[in-house]
């Protein structure tokens, strides 16, 4: 016989974001938190002092203190949820045409050789125009509305998520789609059942890369005339010449773009547990 | 169980692989086909794979031509390529389809390869070793009537590599699938199988095909395993000396 065989830490392969209800364990959590923190509080601070003590305009730059406000006034007449709600459907609309085109074409190019020949070299060329260039074209086709928005946000999620999931299914391990052509797959089931699931680990880069250019997209999309929207109270504060409003559009971006870009990192890494890859130093898997 | 009728390879690229190559495995034998490197034994194996097609002659399975991955194979290849997203019950029975991992048959194979504590294990959590007797498991969960083996042990540590061949040929004894095992290395081969085919030059092509007449468990400090050692390495000599004078004619008609 070979010897006898214990399992080393034989634990439940178990998903990141799941966190372990062990108290060191949460500990460290928070203090991983934590530690992520001190240097946006420390600037904030240094912000709020030099405002206070006249060092900078608050003309101009107005200090957190001031913005908080701004952001509570505005949530408290509920502007701020309508805007912010307008902004994040469009771009949840627009995120969600763009990768779905972005995944069909990307998954034929890189299987299909005949197709990647005849629609790669196109596509590569459209990369190359800024899609803002597009905007005007997209307004007198449809419209200064909804249709002409969501789809400039989509355009600008399809590129990232194209050339990500075509370049993670051209480098899947040679080895591993033999396996299955050994077993006689047929087109479908090879990319159901190994190139998909293989190049998952780029393809939810593609994914994050193309939210934030969503969100790139939505705010020039909104500054080409939008009644609601985080775009249009960028413009807003600037017209009235309220500076605190447009920080506080600004601030809302960020969280916004944060928030979104961790649930699909973190609904992300539930299907990658697996991977093998480098864990960052002192980090714990 | 496997025939191979005059076969011969040649690459889109113009270069032959192998050339005339005509052997026969019978049921439940075990056949190691050794060579130097570039004489063309993966090719052969991957043409009774089905994985590619001779240009001529005919490989037969199980009595019917090859005309493509067939399952009454199953393969081994050097590497495990076993899909990192899968826990091991689950890459041995990827063959199987969705939802057979939990059947019985999984489960026999993967105790009959002792690892029936790693079944929910990922891939990432295996030894090189364990990983490779998850790949002969994925092989054998059909039972299939043939299995090939591409260099299986080569990329593992001595050690580990004599652990496996004694474990394959426990495994081996389960059914006693009649198995094409490709290696460059003559122990493994003298261990392993009834006969060893020596292939060399360029193209290749059958040089020798030695009977290993010797009981198992077999010793390889034996006398009579160093008399087919000698015998092995002389037969191997001789091919990489023809081959060495092929290669060099060819490049003297290129140049």
């Amino acid at each position: 016989m070979t010897g006898t065989l214990t399992p080393p830490s034989l634990r439940e392969p178990q998903a990141p974001g799941e966190t372990s209800s062990h108290p060191r364990e949460r500990r460290r959590r928070l203090g991983r938190v934590g530690l992520g923190l001190v240097v946006p509080i420390a600037a904030l601070a240094l912000w709020e002092l030099g405002a206070v003590t006249g060092v900078i305009s608050t003309r101009l730059i107005p200090p957190p203190s001031q913005i908080a406000t701004t952001l509570a006034d505005l949530a408290s007449d509920g502007a701020l949820w309508v805007h912010s709600l307008a902004t994040t459907l469009r771009v949840l609309a627009g995120f969600a045409l763009g990768a779905f085109a972005g995944t069909v074409l990307g998954a034929a190019t890189g299987v299909s050789n005949r197709f990647g020949t005849l629609f790669d070299p196109t596509l590569q060329a459209l990369r190359n125009i800024p899609s803002i260039a597009w905007t005007p074209l997209f307004i007198l086709w449809f419209g200064i509305f909804e249709t002409s928005k969501v789809l400039m946000i989509a355009l600008g999620v399809f590129f990232p998520v194209y050339l990500t999931f075509s370049g993670a299914i051209a480098s899947v391990d040679r080895g591993l789609v033999e396996v299955g052509k050994a077993y006689g797959f047929n087109t479908y089931t090879l990319i159901r059942r190994i190139l998909f699931p293989a190049s998952l680990p780029t393809y939810v880069i593609g994914l994050r890369n193309g939210l934030g250019l969503g969100w790139m997209f939505v705010v020039a999309a909104e500054f080409l005339g939008a009644s609601e929207g985080l775009g249009y109270l960028l413009v807003d504060g600037q017209q009235t010449g309220r500076p605190a409003v447009i920080i506080a559009s600004i601030a809302m971006f960020a969280l916004l773009g944060k928030l979104t870009d961790r649930v699909l990192a973190s609904v992300g890494a539930r299907f990658t547990y697996w991977q093998d890859g480098f864990v960052r130093e002192g980090a714990t898997r | 169980m496997i025939e191979l009728i005059s076969v011969e390879k040649r690459y889109p690229s113009g270069l032959l692989a192998v050339s005339n190559i005509d052997l026969g495995v019978a049921e439940h034998e075990i056949v190691a086909v050794i060579g130097p490197s570039g004489c063309g034994k993966s090719t052969i194996l991957r043409l009774i794979a089905g994985l590619e097609a001779p240009t001529s002659g005919t490989a037969r399975v199980a009595g019917h031509d090859v005309h493509g991955p067939d399952q009454s194979v199953g393969i081994v290849f050097q590497q495990p390529r076993l899909m990192p997203w899968l826990t091991v019950e689950k890459n041995v029975a990827f063959g199987l389809g969705k939802g057979h991992e939990s059947s019985p048959e999984v489960a026999e194979v993967i105790a009959r390869v002792g690892l029936t504590p790693f079944a929910k294990a990922l891939p990432r959590e295996l030894s090189g070793g364990m990983a490779q007797r998850v790949a002969i498991a994925r092989a054998l969960v059909t039972r299939p009537p043939v299995l090939l083996l591409d260099e299986p042990f080569s990329a593992l540590d001595a050690f580990t590599r004599i652990d496996l061949q004694t474990h394959l040929l426990e495994v081996w004894d389960w059914y006693r699938p009649t198995t094409f095992l490709v290696t460059h290395d003559i122990d493994e081969a003298l261990i392993l199988a009834d006969r060893v085919v020596v292939l060399g030059g360029s193209p290749g092509s059958i040089q020798a095909d030695i009977t290993v007449d010797l009981d198992r468990p077999r010793s390889r400090t034996a006398s009579s395993f160093h008399r087919l050692q000698d015998e092995s390495m002389t037969a191997l000599g001789r091919s990489r000396a023809s081959q060495a004078v092929a290669e060099a004619a060819r490049v003297e008609g290129v140049g």
